[in-house]
């Protein structure tokens, strides 16, 4: 059983590097996936999986554990990586990423790898997968010591279907509910701004009946009290705004989002490998 | 021979009917009363789609969710990995019209009980025009991985649909309708997913018919006789899985089939038919329903008449089919 706390934030900051690093690996050999997402939210997954939420990666199905549902499916790797990490399954495994007959899909099918709770890819539905397991435990399991926590991407929140659990959740106070969005201001075709403005994001979020933070999404420490103030409310569910820079860590795929998909060769990832092992140039890499 | 219970008096003026939807709000409230994890989510229209029934005997079990077709099915998703059975019900036409791929990929994907509950299938639903009367639902339900679909004949079958889908432990897809439609089945019976069921044997053609459209094919059944046509009935509740074996049977005894459904025949269960009578049995087939096209504003039976759909109109399609098909027996 894994109930967080036990890590240091130099530690935790070190698990996240490490997921960055297993990251540009599975992406190497999937030849295939998405870049700037995966990477920007590693900070927040290091949290989530060795801090804020309690499991038990020998018993996935734990019924005292804490749920996580993956809106933005497509950044599922770094997901993949945190769990591995975690113990659910062998390191080995995640070059195995989106390959036939792989637990690791391209995008996450619950039914595939234990551990985890639904199905994502096509956006937006997470949420309510979120809000529905958290009614649950509100209402009819009265589970009051279980949080389910969602991650969404921030273009994702075009889907009308995000806005519908907004309601949703705000509606019947889903305390337990707690959502990181991360702000990464990236989606496919440009900016969010440029595709789909979404401010004022934390006033919207506020008038749907939800508690509002934003964090640096990058500083594992206010990752960890944002939870922890989340939690602390009891009669909204939580939206957490953090701000993250797309593909953080390796600095040629940062702010562009070019980068939200996949390079041009399996080449950059190699290349994404060297610059986290030398922090970006300013050292010499510890495996070169 | 068939075995089926047929109800009494089913040609007679006052022979009892009601809607199917009906028929679904007591087998809810059973299933309720029998399993604790059953929960209800409704769509903004919790009496019209009788869930009104569990929602006063499980207040604490009935979420309503407001018109969110697509947050609908998403959240039951979630409820059912947490345990539950949820049933989501609205009108066809937006849920599974509405919201497709949310039932796609968070329901039928990811292989959770979620049960979806499309009420005011068919023409029938009448006044309220094409928008509302929800016809490419079987076709959208029945190509999905996963999924059962079920369309009960009448009120008396849709409860037992019900309760035998409430346990199932798979997605599952039920369509119902809004007018009142003669009740031809009994407390007694059968009904099991998967199976289809002879109500009346023949040897000339075997009319297969789905939901609303079984009891208008006795009624056809029985104006053909006058013809000298003797038609077998087969009611085929479950559209998936199809009783591949009792159609097949039929088929092989008959060597002419009719299908009708009160929706699309494209891709619906005439499509169904033909899939597997084309792969397995090819025999002439003459698929009734609506001929790709949407329908429009009306009276029930107004419509039910003018798009072919009535006992009498069908007597008279399959008698021109059969007057003009060959019989096909053979052996592969």
């Amino acid at each position: 059983m894994t109930t967080g706390g036990q890590l240091t934030i130099t530690e935790l900051e070190r698990k996240a590097y490490n997921l960055r690093v297993d990251l540009m690996k599975m992406l190497e050999h999937a030849g295939s996936g998405h870049s700037a997402g995966p990477l920007d939210l590693a900070d927040i997954f290091s949290a989530l999986y060795f801090n804020i939420m309690k499991y038990d990666p020998k018993n996935p199905d734990w019924d005292e554990r804490d749920v996580f549902f993956l809106s933005n499916g497509h950044c599922v790797p770094i997901q993949y990586a945190a769990m591995a990490e975690a113990g659910f399954f062998d390191k080995e495994e995640l070059l195995t990423l989106r390959k036939f007959g792989s637990r690791l899909q391209g995008h996450p099918e619950r039914t595939k790898l234990p551990g985890l709770e639904n199905t994502s890819g096509p956006l937006g539905s997470g949420l309510s997968q979120g809000a529905g397991y958290a009614y649950s435990l509100q209402y009819l399991d009265k589970q009051p010591h279980r949080w389910v926590y969602v991650v969404t991407g921030d273009g994702e929140l075009d889907e009308g279907n995000i806005w519908e659990a907004a309601m949703f959740a705000g509606k019947y106070k889903l305390s337990q509910l707690i959502v990181f969005v991360d702000r990464n201001n990236i989606q496919i075709d440009g900016s969010t701004d440029e595709v789909m403005p979404l401010e004022d994001l934390h006033g919207k979020w506020e008038s749907f009946g939800w508690h509002v933070q934003e964090i640096d999404g990058h500083n594992i420490e206010s990752i960890i009290d944002a939870a922890s103030m989340a939690r602390a409310i009891t009669n909204k569910p939580s939206v957490i705004i953090a701000h993250t820079i797309p593909g953080k860590g390796v600095d040629f795929m940062e702010y562009d989002y070019h980068w939200h998909g996949y390079g041009k060769s399996t080449d950059d990832y190699k290349k994404g490998l060297h610059k986290l092992r030398t922090l970006n140039g300013k050292i010499k890499g510890e495996h070169e | 021979m068939s075995h089926y219970p047929l109800a009494d008096n089913l040609y007679g003026d006052d022979v009892a009917s009601e809607p199917t939807r009906a028929g679904f709000g007591r087998g809810l409230k059973a299933a309720g009363e029998a399993n604790e994890a059953i929960v209800a989510l409704c769509a903004d229209l919790t009496e019209s789609t009788k869930m009104s029934d569990f929602k006063e005997a499980f207040p604490d079990r009935f979420v309503e969710i407001g018109v969110a077709e697509q947050n609908l099915v998403t959240v039951a998703s979630g409820m059912a990995r947490a345990g539950k059975i949820p049933f989501t019900s609205s009108y066809a036409a937006f849920s599974p019209g509405r919201n497709w791929e949310q039932i796609r990929t968070t329901i039928a994907l990811n292989d959770q009980p979620v049960k979806i509950i499309g009420s005011h299938a068919g023409v029938s639903v009448g006044p309220d025009g094409a928008t509302h009367q929800m016809l490419e639902d079987i076709a959208l339900m029945r190509v999905l991985p996963n999924m059962i679909v079920v369309a009960p004949g009448d009120s008396v079958e849709a409860e037992k649909a019900t309760l035998a889908i409430a346990e199932n432990g798979k997605p599952s897809y039920l369509r119902l309708a809004r007018e009142k439609t003669p009740i031809f089945s009994t407390d007694h019976s059968p009904f099991e997913i998967g199976k289809a069921y002879v109500l009346r044997d023949g040897t000339d053609v075997s009319l297969l018919g789905t939901g609303t459209m079984t009891y208008q094919l006795l009624v056809a059944a029985k104006e053909l006789e006058k013809h000298g046509i003797n038609a077998e009935v087969v009611h085929v509740p479950t559209i998936k899985p199809l009783d591949d074996d009792t159609i097949l049977a039929s088929v092989k005894k008959t060597g002419r089939v009719v299908t009708a459904e009160e929706a699309q025949i494209k891709g619906g269960f005439g499509g169904a038919v033909a899939e597997l009578l084309g792969e397995q049995l090819p025999t002439p087939l003459k698929r009734i329903g609506m001929q790709d096209r949407f329908g429009e504003s009306g009276a029930p039976d107004e419509l039910l008449d003018h798009f072919g759909l009535t006992g009498a109109k069908i007597a008279k399609t399959v008698k021109h089919f059969v007057d003009t098909s060959s019989q096909y027996h053979r052996e592969f």
